[in-house]
């Protein structure tokens, strides 16, 4: 018989498990931070999290708090600046980028600024932070979020962060870098990849008890369906000791 | 022989808060004192000199982070407002935003990260007491910043292409005359006032920062005039058994507080950690309008100055948040 776990928990355990050893890796606030670390003490000791504000190769031993603090560059391998992190973006050197968001579209374009309208929002968001950055010029974005109409939605109030925007080719014409963009969407639900030639997110693989049915009913628009698809398996036992012992035991985000 | 032409592309819809204005900045810069001269002075002398009503101002790093707290405070406490924000903000933004002193906002982040969004920045914007929001993304916004660094007008990125964060921006996205690709030009960002907040600095102002520099150096090399609180005052001697660990030079630098704990309740590296307790009675009070109100008043308005909210807060609780004492 295998612990119960909450749905947060399964995300950064479906995130975590995405987490390449040997890589760099952007990592935004909240949940990604949590998939970090508990990557790093499972699955990718090599892991290299790269923070915005200058945090390069930390051992994450305390949960960061901020993108900023000093757990970001705990015993890291370099604290440097803004602008160093962003333009070695830019030139290329990092694989993987962490981001959340409020709404998401069949093309991976996310919102994190206004629901509503620009000038007189019914909800103002933070704002990009880096996660325009990010969704511009690492060469995978992982996007994680909870699974739900409200969030996947035809057409979101605003592109903060650019996916596929309108489609194939869409990003090249707008003169984002070649080769970059959405890689996956980690969700409460499933895991969902981009479909190569129309760039529209496609089911992959379905979190334990939910069916095909249960995503579609909780996207608003038409998903693709990958012809075979794959089951994620629940948290593991290791997996929920070490994220509740040892990333998270002040239990911040839970 | 026919006319060139340089395409642009795409292009913001919102306008410039602040135009770039290279020649400005050289002017600035070639009166500013370049003598060894000691500019240290309280947070209440440095905003009387220096601030004016209207200004266009930013601060770094930002709130749970090596902010100038005790400078924000003093701002707000000066009666000072209508001012333009470089909105990377997070404690010192809720602050300035509950003061609702501030008018305009080039903004790339205003949240409590790991608490979620702002409510008093919900609150500043959702009513129209903030008369226009500008967005930009976080490398965006250090890269203006960057770019007045660097003397010059505007600086070229990727960031923000093909997105509704530039279609709600004012930067322009030109054909690059080179690639023939399009290529995103971000106006160079100049503060009238900057604040930083740092390890140690000397009397004269050359400072260090410990860890990461976050966007000090672009920040205070884009700054008119920048107000430099510290943790320390050190001799210049130690500076110079070290110069390589100068990130802000003193001609850059126009006053220098002395604030222990100047980022309180925010973290400073090596230092302290952040005040989570306050920190999250600060979350609870700004989730309504009265209860940042009544928050306002006790921690920020009834305390005269710097000391006194030292003293409030009390020896005992500063100890237990001091790296190698109580954390």
């Amino acid at each position: 018989m295998s612990m119960e776990y909450s749905p947060k928990e399964l995300l950064i355990c479906l995130g975590a498990r995405l987490v390449e050893d040997h890589t760099m890796a952007f990592i935004g606030t909240g949940i990604p931070m949590l998939a970090a670390s508990l990557a790093q003490k499972i699955y990718a000791p090599n892991l290299v999290p790269v923070f915005e504000f200058g945090g390069v190769g930390a051992v994450l031993e305390k949960l960061p708090l901020a993108v900023g603090d000093m757990r970001t560059f705990n015993k890291a391998l370099q604290a440097s600046s803004i602008c160093d992190i962003m333009e070695t973006a830019q030139r290329g050197f990092i694989e993987y980028g962490f981001i959340g968001g409020a709404q998401i579209d069949m093309y991976g374009n996310l919102n994190t600024t206004v629901i509503g309208d620009h000038a007189k929002p019914k909800v103002r968001m933070p704002g990009s932070g880096g996660a325009n950055d990010i969704g511009s010029a690492i060469w995978r974005t992982i996007a994680i979020m909870p699974h739900d109409t409200r969030r996947f939605v035809e057409k979101i109030d605003f592109v903060t962060t650019p996916g596929y925007l309108t489609g194939p080719g869409a990003r090249e014409a707008a003169g984002l870098p070649a080769g970059t963009g959405p890689y996956r969407v980690v969700t409460s639900l499933a895991t969902l990849g981009y479909d190569e030639a129309t760039c529209r997110m496609k089911l992959l693989a379905l979190n334990p008890g939910v069916t095909v049915e249960q995503v579609r009913q909780n996207t608003g628009f038409e998903l693709l369906i990958a012809d075979t698809l794959e089951e994620n398996h629940p948290p593991t036992d290791e997996e929920l000791r070490v994220l509740r012992e040892d990333v998270d035991p002040d239990k911040l985000y839970r | 022989m026919t006319e060139k032409v340089v395409r642009i592309v795409d292009e913001g819809l919102l306008p410039l808060i602040k135009p770039p204005d290279p020649e400005d900045l050289r002017a600035a810069n070639r009166t500013r004192d370049k003598g060894l001269v000691d500019k240290r002075m309280s947070e209440d002398e440095a905003i009387a000199r220096f601030v004016e009503d209207g200004m266009y101002i930013g601060f770094e790093l930002y709130g749970s982070v090596r902010c100038p707290m005790s400078l924000v405070r003093a701002l707000i406490r000066s009666g000072k407002k209508h001012f333009d924000l470089a909105g990377q903000g997070v404690h010192e933004a809720d602050l300035l935003l509950a003061a609702g002193i501030i008018e305009r906002i080039d903004c790339t982040y205003i949240g409590q990260e790991v608490y979620g969004v702002s409510a008093p920045l919900r609150r500043a914007v959702e009513s129209g007491q903030v008369k226009q929001v500008v967005e930009w993304s976080n490398g965006a916004i250090t890269w203006r910043f960057k770019a007045a660094a660097m003397g010059l007008p505007f600086i070229p990125t990727y960031s923000m292409l093909g997105s509704d964060t530039l279609k709600y921006s004012s930067a322009v996205a030109i054909e690059d005359p080179y690639t023939k690709r399009p290529i995103c030009l971000l106006p160079a960002l100049t503060l009238d006032v900057g604040f930083i907040h740092v390890n140690r600095a000397d009397k004269f102002g050359n400072c260090q920062v410990d860890g990461i520099s976050g966007f000090a150096l672009e920040m205070a090399r884009a700054s008119k005039r920048l107000i430099v609180s510290t943790e320390e005052i050190v001799d210049s001697e130690v500076i110079r058994a070290k110069p390589h660990l100068t990130v802000i030079p003193w001609y850059n630098i126009d006053a220098v507080v002395h604030a222990p704990f100047g980022s309180w309740p925010g973290e400073m590296t090596g230092m302290y950690e952040r005040d989570e307790d306050h920190y999250r009675m600060f979350i609870e009070a700004s989730q309504k309008a009265e209860a940042t109100d009544a928050y306002m008043k006790e921690w920020v308005h009834d305390l005269p100055d710097h000391q006194a909210l030292l003293d409030k807060i009390g020896r005992a609780r500063l100890d237990a948040i001091v790296i190698g004492k109580g954390a």
